[in-house]
C-alpha cells in the first residue's frame, strides 16, 4: 500500500506528541506548586506516555510487518522511544519546549490539550481502526486535561498582577509554536484523503474558538491567528526539524538504555 | 469440554492491584474469556491508557490460571469500545463504599463541558454526607478524584465517571 510509509510516519508523530510531552510534564513530579497540582499534572503525563505506548506499539507492529529492518531486528515500543535520534521524532515543538514557571507548563498544556482534543475527536472516526480504538480511549482522558488546563489559564489570567504577567510572558513564549499544530506534514496528505488522518485546516477554527473563549474569560488578549507558516522555522517538528530543546529530553531520557542496552529494572 | 465457569470464577479471584477491594470483574475490565486451539484467552481493556496497574493485572491472570493447571494462557487487550465505570457491577460499588471510596454516580457527568463546575451529589463514604465539595480532579491514581466532606471534615476519594 502506497500510503503504508505515511501511516508509520503518522502513528510515529501522535507517539511522539504524547510522549514529549508526557516526558516534560514529569520533570514536574515531586515539584510542583502545591501537592494536589503535582498529583494532577503527573497523572496527565501518566496519560500521556500510556497514549504514547498505544501509538507506538501499533507503529512498531506496522514497521515490523512491512520489512523495513533486519530479520531479527524486531522494532518495539522501547527502541522506538529510546534509539531513535533527534531527526526521526516527530512531534510538534509546542511539546518539546521547556517548562519554564507554572504559567508557562500551564500555557503549553492547554495549547496541547485543545488540539488533542478536536484531533482525536475526529480521528475517532479514522478509517484505521487500531488509530480510532487509540483515539477513542484517549478523547476520555484528554477532556479532563483540556477541562483543568482552560481552569488554569482562567484563574492565572484573571488572578494576580504577578499571575498575569506571568501567563503574558508565557503568551509571548509560546504563541509562536502554535501555527504548526495547524499544518500538515508531508505524509498526512495522502492520509487524510484515504479517511485516515484528520484535515487539519478543519480543526483550527474550532481551536481558535475554544482559545478565544478561555482567554476572554481568563482576561487575556488574543494575537490573532496562530503563526507559523509551513516549511518556516517554527514548524518543522513533524517533519524531524526541531528546537534545541528536544536534544536535552532525549538526552535524559535515552541515556541509561543507551549506556547500558537492554537494560531493565 | 472448557469449564468456563471455572475460568470466570478464578478471574473472581484477581484483584485489581491499586484498588485490591475491587476484583477485575467488578470493575469491568474482562471483555471475553474463549478457546482457541486449546489456549485460553482472556480479553482485558484498559481503565485508563496509562494505567500502570495493568500490566501487574495481566500478569496475575496469566499466574492465577497457570496455577490451576491451564497450561497455556493469552491475555489480549482491546480498547474500543473504550472502558467506561458504567461497567463497574452494582457489587463492585458496594465494596467501594464499605472500603472508603465514593463510587461512580450512574449520571455521567465527566464530559460535562462547564468550567469549574462540580460533579454533584457524590456522597461521603464515611458519613453519607451530600454536602461535599472537590479537592481534585485528579487523585492519588488515574482513575479517582479527590474530595473533601464538608460536615465530616474528611478527604475521601472518588472513583471518578469516565
Amino acid at each position: 500500500m502506497a500510503y503504508q510509509q505515511a501511516l508509520i510516519d503518522f502513528t510515529l508523530q501522535l507517539a511522539d506528541n504524547a510522549l514529549i510531552l508526557g516526558h516534560r510534564n514529569s520533570e514536574w513530579t515531586g515539584h510542583g506548586p502545591v501537592l494536589e497540582q503535582d498529583i494532577a499534572l503527573s497523572n496527565i503525563a501518566l496519560d500521556l506516555v500510556g497514549q504514547a505506548r498505544y501509538f507506538y506499539q501499533y507503529a512498531a507492529r506496522l514497521i515490523n510487518r512491512s520489512g523495513q529492518e533486519a530479520p531479527g531486528a524486531d522494532i518495539t515500543e522501547d527502541s522506538l522511544a529510546y534509539l531513535r535520534d533527534g531527526w526521526d521524532f516527530r512531534n510538534c515543538l509546542l511539546a518539546e519546549q521547556t517548562n519554564g514557571d507554572w504559567a508557562k507548563t500551564i500555557l503549553r498544556q492547554f495549547f496541547f490539550s485543545a488540539a488533542q482534543y478536536y484531533l482525536y475527536e475526529g480521528l475517532r472516526y479514522s478509517k484505521d481502526a487500531e488509530l480510532a480504538a487509540i483515539s477513542e480511549k484517549a478523547f476520555k482522558e484528554v477532556i479532563y486535561h483540556l477541562r483543568w488546563s482552560s481552569e488554569w489559564v482562567i484563574r492565572l489570567g484573571d488572578g494576580t498582577a504577578e499571575s498575569r504577567a506571568r501567563m503574558e510572558t508565557a503568551l509571548g513564549d509560546l504563541w509562536k509554536f502554535t501555527g504548526e499544530l495547524f499544518i500538515p506534514a508531508a505524509y498526512e496528505e495522502p492520509l487524510v484523503l484515504e479517511g485516515i488522518a484528520v484535515e487539519l485546516s478543519s480543526l483550527q477554527p474550532k481551536w481558535e474558538v475554544k482559545v478565544r473563549e478561555i482567554f476572554s474569560e481568563a482576561g487575556l488578549s488574543y494575537p490573532g491567528a496562530p503563526a507559523g507558516k509551513k516549511g518556516g522555522l517554527l514548524a518543522g517538528g513533524k517533519e524531524g526539524r526541531h528546537t534545541e530543546q528536544l536534544g536535552y529530553i532525549l538526552a535524559e531520557m535515552q541515556f541509561l538504555q543507551r549506556a547500558y542496552p537492554g537494560c531493565e529494572w | 469440554m472448557v469449564d468456563y465457569e471455572k475460568i470466570w470464577s478464578l478471574l473472581e479471584e484477581v484483584n485489581d492491584p491499586e484498588v485490591p477491594v475491587l476484583s477485575i470483574l467488578d470493575l469491568g475490565i474482562v471483555r471475553d474469556v474463549k478457546v482457541e486451539e486449546g489456549k485460553v484467552v482472556v480479553v482485558i481493556t484498559p481503565t485508563y491508557s496509562g494505567c500502570p496497574a495493568m500490566d501487574v493485572i495481566r500478569m496475575q491472570i496469566k499466574m492465577t490460571l497457570l496455577q490451576q493447571g491451564y497450561e497455556s494462557v493469552d491475555i489480549r487487550s482491546i480498547l474500543s469500545p473504550a472502558w467506561t465505570t458504567d461497567w463497574m457491577s452494582e457489587k463492585g460499588k458496594d465494596k467501594l463504599r464499605a472500603f472508603g471510596i465514593a463510587a461512580p454516580t450512574p449520571v455521567q457527568q465527566v464530559c460535562h463541558p462547564g468550567l469549574f463546575s462540580r460533579e454533584e451529589g457524590i456522597p461521603c463514604p464515611r458519613c453519607q454526607s451530600h454536602h461535599t465539595s472537590l479537592i481534585s480532579q485528579f487523585g492519588s491514581t488515574a482513575c479517582k478524584a479527590l474530595y473533601r466532606c464538608e460536615d465530616c471534615k474528611e478527604p475521601f476519594d472518588y472513583f471518578k465517571c469516565h
